[in-house]
């Protein structure tokens, strides 16, 4: 498995090791169950992050709580410290959505709106944003470029989002993302519901944002990982494991756990 | 195995006539019922029908103030019915799911939702008849009101129950507020579902008698006064269907059956609504 593993990427030098995000002391809890324990972490601004670990390890989870998603659903919990540019987003006074503006998130699925693909864009715009209908049209048309799906929608930006196929709307709802300028955007696991060529597009995409964008993102897929990300973390069990740039976690992890999952020994 | 097999073969021929023989039963009613109605009820259909009103026997009649009176008592119904119906249905499926509350406000609307519709009737006798001293189709509006409202409850909560977590949470993920999530992602995504149950809830509304007795009354002269007494089609099916005349028991039978195909109707559209949602 692992000489299948593509060659990892190096950082991006120019902006390495700038922090944007930075998690300490991290504990989850779902209800009783403690889903995260003492994780450390940092993003680091235009780089790319992955999250990998086997079913149930918590890298979803950490996902969630870097834009409060969890915040939706009582019985959820998360004590510690999550600073993004030096401010915990886990302080009760933060305005929620205020957070989730500058914090995106792409989902597994894709979840196109019930309405137009112009509107899919437009509606969360709109949202923090009273722009004159040319400009309107402009942030839809550079979003929709920005995520590669222009060609393929720009004579029916009024048909329905629901109207394209998974890769088409999962790249629509990353224009959407997109569209509202965040400073990170979230990525869930985000090719697990596509086939390969939306995968290779998806994949691509990421490779474009990163540098103007934060990125993270959960994969399965552990070539995807060496493909995309700069850095990466293994988590195991709710803990992180392992944290390095995606090369040295790949070629020499340090941990036995991370070399058995790299390796694809378990997991 | 064999003798297993050929006993199975033969239960489940048993058992799938029964299931033709019940659905043929229920079908068969059904038709009868609505023949009937032709029957009886098409050779009653006039022009008079619509622009007369409803007259002492000997006189040509129709049933004009019948009908706008079951428009208008209906109509209050549903603009006292909907907005509460949906609203509650609104706040089981999205604020009360954990709520100790929602479980209470379910269970009584589940009450409700089977009350008989006599008991409803005097209830809002007693709160709005009796305190005022007279009829009105206000009261006719509200009766009907508690007995649609319950259903718009249940099928908004079951629709919004429909609507992916996944979809609320990608809206909330760009920094919705909750309450645009619910107006323009929830709502949208289920609209034609939720009209479904308001048009199932009108037809209820229409059909029904009891309630009206004792708050509408009924009224033999046209109005548009919703304070007053008022006429409407069940009511008067009511009264013409009990008359030793030929001809009112004529135009009982021709109510009866705009009113059945009415709500038939409102039940197709409600139908052919939530084919569509599904097909989404």
């Amino acid at each position: 498995m692992s000489d299948q593993v593509a060659a990892p990427r190096p950082a991006n030098a120019a902006s390495a090791n700038k922090d944007k995000v930075v998690v300490r002391g991290l504990n989850f809890y779902y209800g009783k169950t403690h889903a995260l324990k003492e994780v450390n972490l940092n993003l680091y601004e235009g780089q790319v992050t992955a999250f990998i670990g086997p079913s149930g390890c918590g890298k979803s989870t950490l996902l969630r709580v870097l834009n409060r998603m969890y915040d939706l659903y009582p019985g959820q919990r998360a004590e510690g410290e999550v600073l993004l540019d030096g401010e915990n987003v886990l302080s009760k006074d933060l305005d929620l959505n205020l957070l989730r503006s500058r914090v995106g998130m792409v989902f597994q699925k894709p979840t196109p709106f019930p309405m137009t693909i112009y509107d899919n864009i437009a509606f969360g715009v709109r949202l923090y944003e009273k722009l004159p209908k040319s400009e309107m049209d402009a942030r839809v048309e550079s979003s929709l470029k920005r995520s590669a799906l222009w060609n393929e929608v720009k004579d029916k930006l009024h048909a329905s989002g629901l109207s394209l196929s998974g890769g088409q709307q999962q790249r629509l709802c990353i224009a959407r993302t997109v569209a509202i300028a965040p400073e990170v955007i979230l990525f869930d696991e985000p090719c697990s519901a596509l086939d390969p060529i939306s995968t290779a597009k998806i994949e691509e995409l990421i490779d474009e944002l990163s540098g103007e964008y934060t990125i993270a993102i959960v994969t399965h897929n552990m070539q995807q990982a060496a493909r995309v990300s700069h850095y990466t973390a293994f988590m195991y069990l709710g803990e992180m494991v392992e944290f390095n740039e995606t090369n040295n976690v790949f070629t020499s992890p340090r941990d036995k756990r991370t070399q058995d999952y790299v390796t694809g020994r378990f997991g | 195995m064999a003798n297993l097999y050929s006993g199975r073969k033969r239960r489940n021929l048993v058992w799938t006539g029964l299931a033709y023989g019940a659905t043929g039963l229920g079908l068969t009613m059904l038709v009868i019922i609505l023949a009937t109605l032709l029957w009886n009820g098409l050779g009653g259909l006039s022009l008079d029908v619509f622009t007369k009103n409803t007259a002492p026997p000997g006189v040509v009649g129709g049933l004009l103030n019948s009908i706008v009176g079951s428009l208008i008592t209906t109509g209050l119904g549903l603009a006292i019915g909907a907005p509460l119906g949906i609203l509650a249905g609104t706040y089981l499926a999205e604020y009360g799911r954990n709520d100790r509350l929602a479980t209470v406000v379910r269970f009584i609307n589940d009450i409700l939702l089977s009350a008989p519709s006599i008991v409803v009737g005097l209830f809002i006798y007693e709160l709005l008849v009796v305190p005022v001293g007279h009829f009105s189709a206000l009261a006719g509006g509200v009766a009907l009101a508690v007995l649609g409202a319950p259903i718009m409850v249940r099928t908004t909560e079951d629709m919004l129950n429909l609507v992916p977590n996944q979809l609320r949470e990608a809206a909330s993920a760009l920094g919705m507020p909750r309450s645009l999530v619910i107006q323009h992602i929830a709502y949208r995504a289920v609209r034609s579902g939720i009209i479904t149950g308001v048009l199932l809830a009108i037809a209820r509304m229409t059909g029904e008698t009891a309630p009206l007795i004792f708050t509408a009354l009924g009224n033999s002269l046209f109005t548009l006064d919703p304070t007053g007494p008022m006429s409407s089609l069940p009511l008067i099916i009511y009264e013409f269907a009990r008359s030793p005349y030929a001809e009112q028991q004529s135009l009982a039978w021709t109510g009866a059956l705009i009113l059945t195909f009415a709500v038939l109707a409102l039940s197709i559209a409600a139908r052919a609504l939530s084919a569509q949602t599904q097909q989404k």
